[in-house]
């Protein structure tokens, strides 16, 4: 193994892969490490992604889509359904990916473009020099090992422990913690070209449910609720089952996952001496739809592109590093992660009788534009009796 | 009498919710299983967050 390079990747999912791609295009020699013993496997997601912002990123291709999305519909507890639809005009919804192979296309492109790729191995602790990140300390395959870089990349996802053994706190408070279960269900009734997202205190609370098409009679179908409403005989498994035994009896469960998303705000400092944070790990998650393929990697080529310039110059210090963490912010990106952020502080404010009320009130109407704001601008129109409620919704758009 | 969690492992999901939340970054998903690495201070933090009720603080004699 070798032991040395200008970028160590801790994570080999979509963050770690756009960042190792962009950095070794950039003609840097880069390493992946992965902890477990294959990439894309086992999957923690429910597989939606936008299709205009995965083409920032990759050119679509059929061998990782598992179903094209032409509407999203929101349930609220009373039944009442609002249906998004593709726009005409272009307006593009968006994909079920299958992660799988996805996840395996990124990490294939970023070793064609020369990086290292080395799986079951992990990273067991930073190697930390004058207060700096140096590299890593590994077990690759068992055998303990020590990889150093100029700069370290923590792709590391929910868990995020590397950031946090470099001194960064990644906790995420119980509350913000979305506990998730998700069952692919197949030989079901679905509506295959619809993302249905399902509300209510008592479907998912503070969260929602989803039914995610995976083809024609095959689905997704997840959960997350709050971690602060997850206790004995009501966790997000509990919720899914009672939800899958009325609403897809027959339905066959050829996989079943579990996962945590976090959708507090990022972190406050994704920048350290010789480290960047990164994709689920910098807490760069959408809060409202808990959707993070995107942002994972646009932060991770942003992150490479940031530190490509350090390396060269021979500073990769914290304040060289900054511009990452403060382009991030400035992008738009940023600005609809602290949107949406309060978005979802007052969504998970309703009770099911608000939700309805909302819900009634743009059930019949047909969108020009598919987005969280054209959404929210809606709802405040045509709720003039809940303005002073609303207040917090239109200050998030302001 | 003694505090300590539980793992089970027939439950577990190994899907590192638990690992997130936990304040005192004692849990580690270890390729595909769950280990407590360090000291736990049996908060219950990360069986509440578990999905599919995995974690357990019991109390023992």
């Amino acid at each position: 193994m070798k032991n040395n390079y200008d970028m160590l990747v801790i994570g080999g999912g979509p963050a770690g892969a756009l960042a190792a791609k962009t950095a070794a295009e950039a003609g840097n020699s880069v390493c992946i490490i992965e902890k477990r013993p294959a990439i894309g496997t086992p999957v923690r997601c429910a597989e939606g992604v936008g299709k205009e912002l995965l083409k920032q990123f990759i050119k679509p291709d059929p061998r990782w889509i598992s179903a094209e999305i032409e509407r999203a519909r929101l349930i609220a507890p009373n039944g009442t359904t609002v249906s998004l639809e593709q726009d005409k005009a272009g307006n593009e919804v968006g994909y079920v990916l299958d992660r799988k192979i996805f996840d395996r296309e990124l990490v294939w492109q970023a070793a064609e473009a020369g990086a290292d790729v080395i799986v079951k191995t992990r990273a067991t602790a930073p190697i930390m020099e004058n207060g700096a990140v140096r590299g890593a300390k590994v077990l690759s395959v068992g055998t303990p090992a020590e990889i150093r870089a100029d700069v370290v990349l923590a792709a590391d996802g929910t868990e995020a422990q590397f950031a946090r053994w470099a001194g960064l706190d990644t906790t995420v408070p119980l509350r913000e913690m979305m506990s998730c279960a998700q069952y692919l269900l197949t030989d079901i009734d679905i509506d295959a070209g619809s993302t249905d997202f399902y509300l209510g205190n008592d479907i998912a609370p503070e969260g929602y449910l989803w039914v995610f098409p995976k083809g024609e009679r095959t689905a997704n179908v997840g959960i997350g609720i709050s971690g602060r409403k997850s206790r004995d005989g009501a966790r997000a498994k509990d919720y899914l089952d009672r939800f899958v035994a009325k609403n897809f009896p027959g339905g066959k469960t050829i996989e079943c996952i579990a996962g945590g998303v976090p959708v507090c705000r990022p972190l406050p400092c994704t920048v350290a001496d010789g480290l960047m944070v990164i994709g689920d790990a910098a807490r760069v998650v959408d809060p409202l739809t808990g959707g993070g393929i995107g942002n994972a990697m646009f932060t991770g080529r942003l992150a490479a592109r940031v530190a490509s310039g350090c390396i060269s110059t021979g500073n990769c210090s914290k304040e060289a590093l900054m511009p990452y963490d403060t382009e991030w912010r400035a992008s738009r990106m940023g600005a609809f992660l602290e949107r949406n952020y309060k978005v979802k502080e007052y969504f998970i404010t309703l009770d099911d009788a608000k939700l309805n009320t909302l819900a009634d009130s743009i059930a019949n109407i047909s969108l020009k534009e598919f987005s969280v704001s054209a959404l929210i601008r809606e709802l405040i129109k045509r709720n003039p009796k809940m303005l002073f409620e609303l207040k917090a919704l239109k200050d998030a758009l302001a | 009498m003694s505090t300590m969690l539980r793992i089970n492992r027939d439950k577990c999901g190994y899907c590192g919710t638990c690992v997130a939340v936990c304040p005192e970054d004692a849990l580690e998903l270890i390729d595909a299983y769950l280990s407590l690495e360090r000291e736990c201070i049996a908060c219950g933090i990360c069986a509440r967050a578990c999905p599919l009720g995995a974690l357990e603080v019991v109390h023992e004699e």
